[in-house]
């Protein structure tokens, strides 16, 4: 039986330090809702009070009709799977898959059953009876999936999964779980710091940041529709432009963009332009908003990241279409235009979180966060 | 040295290199002197020593009843000995290492201490702690429980000087497991029971096994301690060792060599058990 699963005003302090302050959101019945931030941003700390491995300070949690704040580990019935897949190494593929039933003291035969069951679910059949150190790490991520799952959860809670894979193999195995979640449906809560990772697997998504909830949405939502400038830097890249509101722009030095927030003039802002969004008119075409200099061109493959200095000073990213961009060199002059631009309050406006890029503070020139 | 490669005299150079030869091979020969003098041939000295007389002072040694008394009791004391330590090492271990509390350190530092005090020291201790006018006495008194100059303070003392040696051994491969295999655990739907006797201990069992090992090596060999509140009473509380000692003082110098030849053959076979687990050890670490 797959769960919704509810967590309210959820509150975690360790002394001093408020890891998670008044997290609330709602997982559906047998969907995927990722939890997403950076580092340090208590989603790890949310999942594992769900898990019951952490003691909430204050809130409450409920899967299906049931309350769980209070419960043992042991009675929740959750499938957790950990980064570092945490496989109990001095035992076989099939002695870590059967332990949870072996724990709740299933009769032998069902045992063995429910273990070639899984084992066929995650293709580990001819690996039974390796152990953990002669498994490669997708395959030991699996065998961890397999042992949480058998002992049929309510809900499957997986904490940064892929985190410990190289990037092939994250790839697969996150196509992988897709598959499977398709197949037996259980509620899952996915946390991760990788925002590719949710916006492939996730139904909806909650972005975390400090302890806090930024915004619950769908990934097309949060993608496209931020919430707050945290969300606009964290999901997907950025070329951030400081300057202030003017009649429905941002103008910043001596450009202006249009921006569809409506924030009191004069108010001082950052306008948020993904790199997609950022268009090269190139050949003397007409129209944009600036005029720039290419800087660097790195080939994608289909489309290229072009590093453009605008006659301000101000350094943008646009990624473009190859066949956009005839003609254009390096030290080519181009007309620049921005769509899609959002704006922030600057007094919002977050950091980008480690690994994402830093803002550059001299002169305040415009960053790109990746 | 300049990046210019200055030509050497083929001469020259094997001359450096037989020199470098002679000091590896004089480092060598110090090294194996060394070993042999300390270690290899005092053992020889008692083995020799031992059986040189023939098999009838062996046989005589170990049909007298004061000896068969004497390895009897180290039997009793080490037995003892190594399964109280090895119980509470494991669970002082544990606490250290899992449990953040006020005095941890204090506490860390304190499992120490046998290593520091001297046997004697810890013998005396428990004299005044048990013996006639001391804290304890009265209570066992009063029960008709004999403390000192009996077998229960011959195994407190060497309970006492045996206590590091589990902990010691436990405690890094704890540190090193870390708390997810025990998460994952509790969360399959295991109790804490059920996660540390299939979980935690069996990824725990080597570094216990040495811990063990090294335990009974020390319970079995201590005098010190055991001399002092023994009262060696003949047949009564003489160990092995302290049977060594009056075969000595006695001038029985063949039967307390057999006795001490067999005490160096079991800390032998104890040691060599101790290699295999550490190398078994570092095998399972390296897969």
């Amino acid at each position: 039986m797959s769960e919704p699963i509810r967590v309210e005003d959820l509150t975690k302090r360790f002394g001093d330090f408020e890891a998670v302050r008044d997290v609330t959101f709602t997982a559906e019945a047998g969907s995927i809702t990722g939890l997403l931030g950076p580092s340090g941003s208590g989603k790890s700390t949310v999942l594992r009070m769900i898990a019951g491995l952490e003691t909430p300070t204050a809130g409450r949690i409920w899967m299906g009709e049931e309350e769980h704040t209070h419960k043992s580990v042991q009675e929740r019935r959750v499938g957790f799977v950990f980064q570092h897949y945490a496989l109990f190494r001095h035992m076989t593929v099939e002695q870590n898959v059967a332990f949870g039933l072996v724990v709740r003291k299933m009769p032998k035969p069902e045992q063995l059953g429910r273990v070639d069951e899984l084992l066929e679910l995650v293709q580990l059949g001819p690996f039974r009876d390796r152990y953990p150190d002669q498994l490669s790490g997708g395959q030991r991520q699996r065998v961890a999936l397999a042992r949480a799952l058998a002992p049929r959860p309510g809900v499957l809670l997986l904490d940064e999964p892929f985190g410990a894979l190289d990037a092939r193999v994250r790839q697969e195995l996150r196509r992988w779980l897709d598959e499977l979640h398709r197949e037996i449906g259980v509620t899952s809560l996915l946390v991760t710091h990788d925002q590719d990772e949710v916006l492939e697997l996730a139904n909806k998504v909650v972005v975390m940041h400090e302890g806090r909830v930024e915004q619950v949405g769908t990934p097309n939502e949060i993608y496209n529709e931020p919430a707050t400038a945290f969300v606009a830097g964290f999901v997907g890249s950025a070329n951030i432009l400081h300057g202030h509101m003017v009649g429905g722009h941002v103008q910043f030095g001596e450009h202006r963009v249009a921006v569809s927030d409506r924030l009191e003039e004069g108010t001082a802002a950052r306008a948020y332009v993904r790199p997609h969004d950022v268009l090269v008119l190139a050949n003397g075409r007409e129209g944009g908003i600036a005029e720039a200099t290419v800087e660097r061109i790195t080939m994608l493959g289909w489309l290229s990241r072009v590093t453009l200095q605008l006659d301000g000073g101000e350094v943008l990213t646009a990624e473009v279409p190859n066949d956009e961009l005839e003609g254009v060199n390096l030290g080519s002059r181009v007309r620049v235009e921005m769509r899609r631009a959002r704006a922030f309050r600057a007094s919002d406006a977050a950091a980008p979180a480690e690994g994402m890029g830093q803002e550059r503070a001299a002169g305040d020139l415009p960053a790109v966060t990746e | 040295m300049s990046d210019i490669a200055v030509p050497v005299a083929p001469r020259d150079a094997a001359l450096r290199r037989r020199r470098r030869r002679l000091v590896r091979a004089g480092l060598l020969a110090a090294c194996l002197t060394y070993l042999a003098l300390l270690l290899v041939a005092p053992l020889i000295g008692v083995a020799w020593t031992a059986l040189e007389p023939g098999w009838g002072v062996v046989r005589g040694t170990f049909s007298h009843p004061d000896v068969l008394h004497a390895f009897y009791l180290t039997a009793i004391i080490t037995a003892i000995t190594v399964v109280v330590t090895g119980f509470f090492g494991v669970v002082v271990a544990w606490v250290l290492v899992r449990q953040r509390f006020l005095g941890r350190g204090l506490l860390n530092a304190l499992v120490d201490t046998p290593f520091a005090l001297s046997p004697v020291t810890v013998g005396l201790a428990c004299v005044l702690l048990f013996g006639r006018g001391g804290w304890f006495h009265e209570f066992f008194a009063a029960r008709g429980i004999q403390i000192v100059f009996a077998l229960p303070s011959m195994v407190l003392v060497t309970i006492f000087i045996a206590i590091p040696f589990v902990i010691r051994e436990v405690q890094p491969v704890l540190e090193e497991i870390g708390t997810e295999e025990e998460d994952a655990s509790r969360t399959l739907g295991a109790s804490v029971t059920q996660t540390f006797f299939r979980v935690t201990l069996p990824n725990i069992r080597w570094g216990l096994l040495y811990g063990v090992a090294l335990s009974t090596a020390r319970s079995m060999g201590e005098i010190g301690a055991v001399f002092i509140v023994s009262g060696l009473i003949m047949g009564r509380t003489e160990t092995a060792p302290l049977y060594i000692w009056r075969a000595l003082e006695e001038r029985q110098t063949a039967s307390a060599y057999v006795v001490a030849l067999t005490l160096a053959a079991v800390s032998i076979v104890i040691l060599a058990a101790i290699e295999w687990f550490k190398h078994k050890r570092i095998r399972e670490d390296e897969a």
